[in-house]
């Protein structure tokens, strides 16, 4: 099947289903209510379960008990209707069931707009619920990246037993490029018999599962907190995936940037180098796990000078690009947070700025 | 007539935690009682609230899921949209119900999703310590009403099995009381008629049961029963609500 | 056909719901208390007792059961 033209919203929503994920609950919300709408004609179609929910606060407690009972789900929705969902995350992460949450970001705090954002990093790579937890965070830079992340986001969420979030934005949700749904990342669903609660006749059991998250006894929730810990730490060593653009070089300005505000990047690494000044890009594809050691290395680069994190918020990677790069360079943010996009033209001023 | 009695297969052997006198015992053993009877247990999925009967997982010998406060409609949704054969109840008191939970419970409700609430009316917060619930009645005092429910501030106790029974979807609604034997015996009737409505796949159901709380209402167990018949049966009055056969004789 | 009723006294919290109920009043609470700190109740007056299971039914605690019990010489 060869690629065809689609919306990031609607590709997203096929990208579930080529996966191997027929459950989907979801809420209306800009810029990513066509998932729905999409989804309300297809998933009938292939003999899946479509539902939309009165609130996102109903929605992620139905993910919760489907996921809880085995099946594999999926949800989409927008920074406004993730923080309603951040109650059910916490939950869902304590009690270990897979959910793949998609978040397309759109201007904050409080209403907002409706335009493009990033300034969701923080919420999802630092925990919008409560209590110890992270999310496996993905952030696509096109469609085709967006439909590939939501793909392998079930195994990984199931490899887990963690929700795993795709950290889009407003233009990776609204714009058209051409897709393709790769057969080779549609996989069954894992077996859950020794944890879900799909029914002791179902697997032939008689013992009783519970999936829950209450732990009175203060050794229980402490051993409790100890496994979760080890599933965040078992992915900083496992999953995480970035993309050097550039990095062959003797750059004087290491970017660090993601999703669509890193394509514009791409075009600025591109013009400066028209003009002899090298500069590269590390591109986080995973925000948690955050390449860290890719970027402490390099920034020690012997000619580069500085480091900038750029980010269509206020400043939030920047403190994760900061931790990585450890004090060795100098590092600056650049971002805007109204929904507009900076132009290459305007990130070149900026680090012409610094020289 | 000389009969035997024997605790149902499908309540554990674990004494509870529930204060003496408590009536959630008393539901615990009806649901358990009919889910034996209908041979259900290999297939059921009980979903808990955050109340006091958070634990009722530890009192049953089948899948169980632990809610959010007020979100077991929504949980017991999800489960039924991906497995419709399973059997699936919520066990909610009235804080997590009728207060925190009253979106999810009406919009399930609404829907029709084949699921059955079991909904313990004690007028207060039990587990959190005795504060006023929607359900507190007028004049009653808690630990959050200390002078007694002000109807002019917070307005009257909420009668759920009357404001489901205005939905338009079909359902079976029904309010019952765990106060006396014979209240007992025609509560587990409605409740089994609930359980087979979710087994035939016809639509959704509730039961309402008034029950007690002596501990948060500062009474003997014997007090409260007594308590509860004079106070709260004349405002929550028992009977069956709505039927999903009401729809057809209109 | 002989039956046999039974007050679990580690289980029973002596709520005293089966004393009020008893048709019979065969039941009182029991002024030695269980390994729980409860005074359980107990058949002061078993021979009243028409096993109707009222007290099994209105029993918080499932700490009442009724048994059938088979006489020695019917075993015979």
């Amino acid at each position: 099947m060869g690629k065809i033209l689609m919306k990031g919203n609607e590709a997203i929503g096929e990208a579930a289903i080529r996966a191997g994920c027929l459950n989907y609950f979801a809420y209306p919300i800009t810029p990513q209510s066509e998932v729905a709408e999409y989804l309300s004609r297809r998933m009938p179609e292939v003999g899946g379960v479509f539902l939309q929910g009165e609130s996102e606060i109903a929605v992620g407690n139905m993910l919760f008990g489907a996921a809880g009972c085995g099946a594999r789900v999926f949800t989409t929705s927008s920074s406004p209707g993730i923080s309603l969902m951040s109650e059910a995350i916490s939950y869902i992460s304590s009690a270990q069931c897979p959910v793949v949450f998609v978040n397309i970001v759109r201007g904050g705090p409080g209403l907002g707009g409706i335009l493009p954002s990033q300034a969701d990093y923080f919420q999802a790579t630092k925990g919008g619920g409560h209590g110890d937890y992270r999310l496996l965070v993905m952030a696509p830079a096109s469609v085709q990246e967006a439909v590939e992340m939501v793909m392998t986001a079930f195994p990984l969420a199931e490899k887990y037993r963690n929700p795993v979030m795709i950290l889009g934005d407003g233009l990776i949700g609204q714009m058209m490029e051409p897709v393709e749904f790769p057969e080779h990342l549609r996989t069954e669903p894992s077996n859950k018999d020794d944890w879900a609660t799909n029914g002791m006749d179902t697997r032939k059991s008689n013992k009783p599962n519970l999936v829950k998250s209450l732990f009175l006894s203060a050794e229980l929730l402490e051993e409790h907190n100890v496994i979760l810990k080890a599933k965040y730490d078992r992915m900083k060593q496992e999953e995480v995936r970035y993309e050097p653009y550039n990095i062959d070089t003797d750059y004087q300005a290491l970017i660090v940037s993601f999703g669509t505000m890193s394509r514009v990047c791409r075009t600025v690494i591109d013009d400066l180098k028209a003009e002899g000044f090298e500069t590269a890009m590390i591109r986080p594809q995973t925000l948690f796990p955050f390449p860290e050691e890719p970027i402490k290395q390099a920034a020690l680069k012997e000619s580069c000078k500085i480091v900038l994190s750029i980010e269509l918020n206020m400043g939030q990677m920047v403190e994760d690009v900061e931790r990585s790069v450890q004090g060795t360079r100098p590092v600056h943010w650049y971002g805007k947070a109204g929904g507009d996009v900076p132009t290459p033209e305007e990130v070149i001023d900026v680090i012409k700025s610094f020289f | 007539m000389a009969k035997t009695f024997k605790k149902p297969e499908a309540l554990s052997d674990q004494s509870t935690h529930y204060c003496p006198g408590c009536t959630h015992g008393i539901i615990h053993r009806l649901v358990a009682e009919v889910i034996d009877e209908l041979g259900i247990r290999g297939r059921t999925v009980g979903i808990a609230p955050v109340g006091c009967a958070v634990l009722a997982y530890n009192y049953f010998t089948f899948d169980f899921q632990e809610a959010a406060h007020g979100r077991a409609p929504a949980m017991a949704t999800g489960i039924k949209r991906v497995r419709p054969d399973l059997i699936v109840f919520t066990y909610q008191g009235d804080g997590d119900l009728a207060s925190i939970g009253m979106g999810e419970i009406i919009h399930a409700a609404n829907r029709g999703e084949k699921f059955t609430t079991i909904f313990v009316n004690n007028t207060v917060y039990g587990m959190t310590g005795g504060q006023m619930a929607p359900t507190t009645l007028q004049g009653q005092r808690t630990t959050t009403s200390p002078a007694g429910r002000n109807v002019e501030e917070v307005g009257m106790p909420v009668k759920i099995a009357e404001l489901l029974s205005a939905l338009e979807t079909p359902a079976y609604i029904t309010r019952q009381a765990v106060l006396k034997p014979k209240y007992i015996v025609r509560a587990k009737k409605a409740l089994k008629k609930a359980f087979q409505y979710q087994i035939d796949g016809r639509c959704f159901s509730l039961v309402e049961f008034i029950s007690t709380c002596p501990t948060n209402w500062g009474l003997t167990p014997v007090e409260a029963i007594k308590w509860a018949e004079d106070n709260m049966l004349p405002y929550f009055k028992l009977g069956e609500y709505k039927t999903p056969d009401d729809v057809e004789e209109d | 056909m002989a039956y046999k009723h039974t007050i679990n006294k580690d289980l029973c919290k002596g709520c005293g719901l089966c004393v009020a109920v008893c048709p019979k009043n065969v039941l009182e609470i029991s002024d030695q208390v269980n390994s729980m700190g409860y005074f359980p109740a107990y058949q002061a007056r078993p021979e009243d007792c028409v096993f109707c299971t009222t007290c099994c039914i209105m029993c918080p605690d499932v700490a009442i059961s009724i048994t059938k019990v088979v006489e020695e010489e019917e075993q015979e």
